[in-house]
C-alpha cells in the first residue's frame, strides 16, 4: 500500500494533458511589469525609478522586513514607470514596469548549463545567499525561503521534506523539473539540507509521475541522505500538514508550523531555484508554468520570465479558446480567477488554466442534504458543514471554536459536496471574521 | 470576449449530486418493488404509483402556491418518499387512506420544517406511523401473498408472523409449538390454520406484510448496490441488524420457549427494510461514521424492546422515529477526529 495522509482526502480527475510537453523557453514580451508584493509578508520596496537602466538580475525591489523578499529584474531595459496594476489578487497593486531592450545580464551570473554539484558555501552563507537572491516558496504559499532555512530558538529540524507531490489536477510544471532538471533539483536539496543542519531529506512524489520517480530514484543513488518516496494520489497529499503526516508519520498541532515537529517542507520548484541561485549566483527571475484547459489545442509548459503578461502565455498556446469563461492561475482545486488576462505572472504563478463557458459556471446550490460527506473529506477532521452555516448566521465565536482557523483551504468539501454548497466561500468568510477578532483581541 | 467568471477556488466539482444520490437510492428499490408485484400482483403497482403521484403532486403544490418558491419535485426525494411510503403499508391499502399518507409524509413531516434537508423525522416514516395510529384496522390486514397477479378480491387476509407469534404467546404457547403446529381455529364450521411460513419462504418474500417489507433478499441487493455507490456507508445497517440479533440472541438463549431465535427477528418484519433504506436516509440519520454507529444500536435496541415488550408487534418505524430525535444530539456531541490531534 501505497503512503497517504491518515484523515480525509478526495480524488479529483487528473487531466495533466501537458505531462509530456517539455518546458519551454518562452520569447520574452516588449514590456514586463514586476509587482511589488510577490511573497507572503510584507511587500518589497522599488529601489529603481522612471527611467532607469537596468539589465538582467539586478536587484529592483528590496524585502524590509524578515517576512518580505527582494525582487529582480527579470528583462534589461527601461523603468517606464513605478505605478499600480491589476494583480492576480485582483486589486491594484504597486508594480515597477520595464521596457525591454535586449537581453543583458548582470556580472557573475553563470548562465552556462554545466551542473555543479559541488557546494563550497557554507551554512550561513546559504541562507545568506538565498536571502538575497529572492527566493521564495514556489508551491503556491510563496513564503520567503530564508525564513524557512531559519530555526527558531529552542526547535530543532531532523529532516527536510520537498514537495514533489503536485496533487492539483491539470499542473505538470514540477513534474517536468524533476524529469528534466532532476539533478540539480537534487543538488538544491542537498544545499537546503546543508542550509538547515539536517542529514535526511525525503522526495515526496504522486504515483501518477513514475517517469519523474524513477528518474529521481536513480540520480539520487548519487547523493547522501536524500529519499525518494511514492505517494498516493489522494488530494490534498501536496498540503503541508499532509506531506508531513504521509512521509514521516507526524501531525503538526493545530495552529503550529511544521519545526514543531521537526520537518521543514520544500517544493521541488523551490530546491531547483536555490540550487540556481547558490551555485549559479542567479537571482529567482524565471519559472516553470503549465498553460492548459480542456479546450487548449496545444497545452504546454514554459519557462517564463516573472513580469510576463499571461496573455503571452496564452498567446503560445493557440490563443485564449472562443469559449473561455474562467482564467485561474494555479490549479483548479485551489487557484485564483483572474479578472484580467493581462495580469503579470509572478513568483507563485504555477498554472494558468482556461476553462470553457459551462465548466467556468459554478452548479445551482441546493438544501444541505446533511450527507456528511464534506465532514469525511476534509483533511483537517473539520465539519465543513457546520463552520460554514455558523458563518451564514454570522455566529463568529462558533466559528472559531469549530476550528475554522485549522483550514487549509484545499476545497475538497465543496468539490464533494452533492448539494454543491459554497462552503468554502463561507468558510473564507468566517476565517476572515475570526482573523480580525484575534488580532483585536491579542491587541487588548 | 466573453466576461470572465470570477468565483473562489474550487474551480471544479465532482461528479456527485442529490439528483443522483436520490435516484440511485430509488434505483436499487427496484428489486424489492419487482418482488411486491409478484407477491401482491397489480395491486402493489397501484398503491406504489398512487404514493409517488400524490407525493410529487403534494410537494409541487406546496412548492408553487404555498411557498411560492422553486419546485424541486424532480430532486428524487419525494419520489423516495412515495416509493417507502408504499413500502410501509399493505397492498389492500385504500386508495384515499395512501393519498392521506402521502401528504402527511410531504405536507406535514418534509415541506414544514422547510423541505429537503431540513426535515428532523424521516417522511415516510411520519406518514406511516400516523396511517398506522389513524387507520388501525387497514394499516394491518395483510393479504396473503400467494400467486401472480391475482386480484384483491380472491386475496385471503393473514396475519404477519411477527404479528402471529406476539399474539400465540400471549396466550402462553411455546415458539417451537406455534412455529410447528401453526394455528387452528374455526369459524362458521369451517376451520382455518396459519402457519408461520419457513425460512425459505421467508427470505423469498413469501409472507404477509407490507409492500416492501416481504423479501429480505431483494432488500439486501438494494442495499448492497447503494454501499457499492457509496450512497450508504455499512454503518448504520451493520449496527441496527447487528444489534437486533445480538440483543434478540441473549435472549433466546435465556429461554427459547418466550422468545424466538434472532434469525426469525432478523427476516421478517420490516428490519431489512428499515435498516436499509429507512435509517439511511440522509437528512434524518447522523453525519459521522461514529454517530451512525450510535444511531443504528440504538434503532436495533429500541425495536426488540418494542417487538418483545411493546404494544405493537413491530418495532422499526418507532425506533428510527425516536433515533431520528437523537441525531442533532448525537451530531452535536461527535466530533470528526481532528487533524493534529492524534497523541503521538
Ligand atoms: S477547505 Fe477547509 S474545511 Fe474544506 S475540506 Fe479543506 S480544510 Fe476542510
Ligand atoms: S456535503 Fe454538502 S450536503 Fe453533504 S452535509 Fe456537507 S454541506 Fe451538506
Amino acid at each position: 500500500m501505497l503512503k497517504t495522509f491518515k484523515i480525509g482526502g478526495v480524488h479529483p480527475e487528473e487531466n495533466k494533458f501537458s505531462a509530456d510537453q517539455p518546458a519551454e523557453v518562452l520569447d520574452f514580451s516588449k514590456q514586463v511589469i514586476i509587482p511589488l508584493s510577490q511573497s507572503l509578508g510584507a511587500p518589497s520596496k522599488a529601489i529603481v525609478e522612471k527611467g532607469d537602466l537596468i539589465k538582467v538580475g539586478q536587484l529592483i525591489a528590496k524585502g524590509e522586513s524578515f517576512i518580505s523578499s527582494n525582487i529582480h529584474s527579470s528583462v534589461s531595459g527601461k523603468v517606464l514607470k513605478v505605478d499600480q496594476v491589476l494583480d492576480q489578487s485582483g486589486y491594484r497593486r504597486p508594480a515597477i514596469f520595464i521596457n525591454v531592450d535586449g537581453d543583458e545580464w548582470i556580472e557573475g551570473i553563470d548562465r552556462s548549463s554545466e551542473i555543479k554539484k559541488e557546494i563550497t558555501l557554507t551554512k550561513e552563507e546559504i541562507v545568506k545567499k538565498v536571502h538575497e537572491l529572492g527566493i521564495v516558496g514556489l508551491g503556491g504559499a510563496t513564503f520567503p525561503s530564508h525564513v524557512k532555512l531559519m530555526v527558531p530558538e529552542g526547535k530543532k529540524a531532523e529532516v527536510l521534506i520537498i514537495n514533489g507531490v503536485e496533487c492539483e489536477p491539470y499542473l505538470t510544471a514540477d513534474h517536468r523539473l524533476m524529469l528534466e532538471n532532476g539533478e540539480e533539483v537534487l543538488i538544491g536539496t542537498s544545499i537546503l539540507m546543508k542550509g538547515l543542519g539536517v542529514n535526511r531529506a525525503i522526495i515526496g512524489i504522486e504515483n501518477n509521475k513514475t517517469d519523474a520517480i524513477a528518474n529521481l530514484a536513480k540520480l539520487a543513488l548519487n547523493f547522501d541522505g536524500i529519499e525518494i518516496e511514492t505517494l498516493k494520489v489522494q488530494y490534498p497529499q501536496g498540503g503541508e500538514k499532509q506531506l508531513i503526516d504521509t512521509v514521516i508519520n507526524r501531525q503538526v498541532p493545530s495552529g503550529k508550523l511544521p519545526i514543531e515537529v521537526g520537518a521543514v517542507v520544500n517544493n521541488v520548484g523551490t530546491a531547483f531555484a536555490v540550487y540556481e541561485a547558490v551555485q549559479k549566483n542567479k537571482p529567482l527571475i524565471e519559472r516553470t508554468v503549465t498553460v492548459t484547459g480542456k479546450g487548449v489545442s496545444k497545452p504546454g509548459n514554459y519557462k517564463v520570465r516573472i513580469g510576463t503578461s499571461i496573455n503571452t502565455l496564452i498567446e503560445k498556446v493557440g490563443g485564449l479558446p472562443e469559449n473561455t469563461g474562467k482564467i485561474v492561475s494555479g490549479g483548479p482545486m485551489m487557484g485564483k480567477a483572474l479578472n484580467s488576462i493581462d495580469v503579470p505572472v509572478v513568483k507563485g504563478t504555477s498554472g494558468v488554466l482556461l476553462f470553457e463557458e459551462e465548466e467556468a459556471r459554478r452548479i445551482e446550490p441546493t438544501n444541505c442534504i446533511r450527507c456528511g460527506k464534506c465532514i469525511t473529506v476534509c483533511p483537517m477532521g473539520l465539519e465543513p458543514v457546520l463552520i460554514a452555516q455558523y458563518a451564514e448566521s454570522e455566529m463568529w465565536e462558533e466559528v472559531e471554536a469549530e476550528r475554522a482557523m485549522d483550514c487549509i483551504e484545499c476545497g475538497s468539501c465543496q468539490y464533494t459536496c452533492p448539494a454543491a454548497r459554497p462552503l468554502l466561500d463561507y468558510i473564507r468568510l468566517g476565517k476572515f471574521k475570526v482573523g480580525q477578532i484575534i488580532r483585536i483581541r491579542s491587541k487588548k | 470576449m466573453n466576461l470572465l467568471t470570477v468565483s473562489g477556488s474550487p474551480h471544479v466539482h465532482g461528479d456527485n449530486s442529490t439528483k443522483k444520490i436520490m435516484y440511485g437510492v430509488a434505483f436499487a428499490m427496484i428489486p424489492t418493488l419487482l418482488v411486491s408485484v409478484y407477491f401482491f400482483g397489480l395491486d402493489a403497482i397501484r398503491v406504489t404509483l398512487l404514493s409517488v403521484f400524490a407525493c410529487m403532486l403534494f410537494e409541487w403544490i406546496i412548492q408553487k402556491y404555498l411557498i411560492k418558491g422553486p419546485v424541486t419535485i424532480t430532486d428524487g426525494s419525494a419520489i423516495i418518499s412515495g416509493i417507502l411510503l408504499a413500502f410501509n403499508v399493505p397492498s389492500n391499502i385504500p386508495t384515499w387512506i395512501i393519498i392521506i399518507g402521502a401528504f402527511v409524509t410531504i405536507g406535514i413531516a418534509k415541506m414544514s420544517f422547510g423541505g429537503l434537508g431540513k426535515n428532523p423525522f424521516n417522511p415516510a416514516l411520519v406518514g406511516r406511523v400516523f396511517l398506522l395510529i389513524s387507520f388501525p384496522v387497514q394499516m394491518t390486514s395483510w393479504p396473503k401473498p400467494s400467486a401472480l397477479f391475482n386480484s384483491l378480491a380472491d386475496a385471503v387476509t393473514g396475519p404477519t408472523p411477527l404479528g402471529h407469534l406476539k399474539e400465540e404467546l400471549k396466550v402462553g404457547r411455546t415458539v417451537q409449538d406455534i412455529l410447528e403446529n401453526g394455528t387452528s381455529w374455526t369459524v362458521d364450521g369451517i376451520n382455518y390454520i396459519y402457519k408461520i411460513p419457513d425460512y425459505m419462504d421467508q427470505l423469498m418474500g413469501n409472507l404477509g406484510g407490507s409492500l416492501g417489507e416481504i423479501s429480505a433478499l431483494a432488500l439486501i441487493l438494494g442495499g448492497i448496490y447503494m454501499l457499492m455507490r457509496k450512497i450508504i456507508s455499512w454503518h448504520i445497517p451493520v449496527s441496527f441488524i447487528g444489534s437486533v440479533i445480538i440483543f434478540t440472541g441473549i435472549l433466546w438463549v435465556v429461554n427459547p420457549d418466550i422468545y424466538v431465535n434472532p434469525g426469525f427477528h432478523l427476516i421478517t418484519g420490516g428490519l431489512m427494510l428499515g435498516a436499509i433504506f429507512m435509517a439511511t436516509d440522509m437528512v434524518s440519520s447522523p453525519m459521522s461514521f461514529k454517530g451512525q454507529l450510535i444511531f443504528g444500536l440504538g434503532c436495533g435496541v429500541l425495536t426488540v424492546i418494542i417487538r418483545i415488550w411493546g404494544a405493537y408487534p413491530e418495532g422499526v418505524s418507532f425506533a428510527i422515529l425516536i433515533m431520528n430525535a437523537f441525531v442533532p444530539l448525537i451530531n452535536r456531541s461527535i466530533k470528526p477526529k481532528r487533524f493534529g490531534e492524534v497523541a503521538r
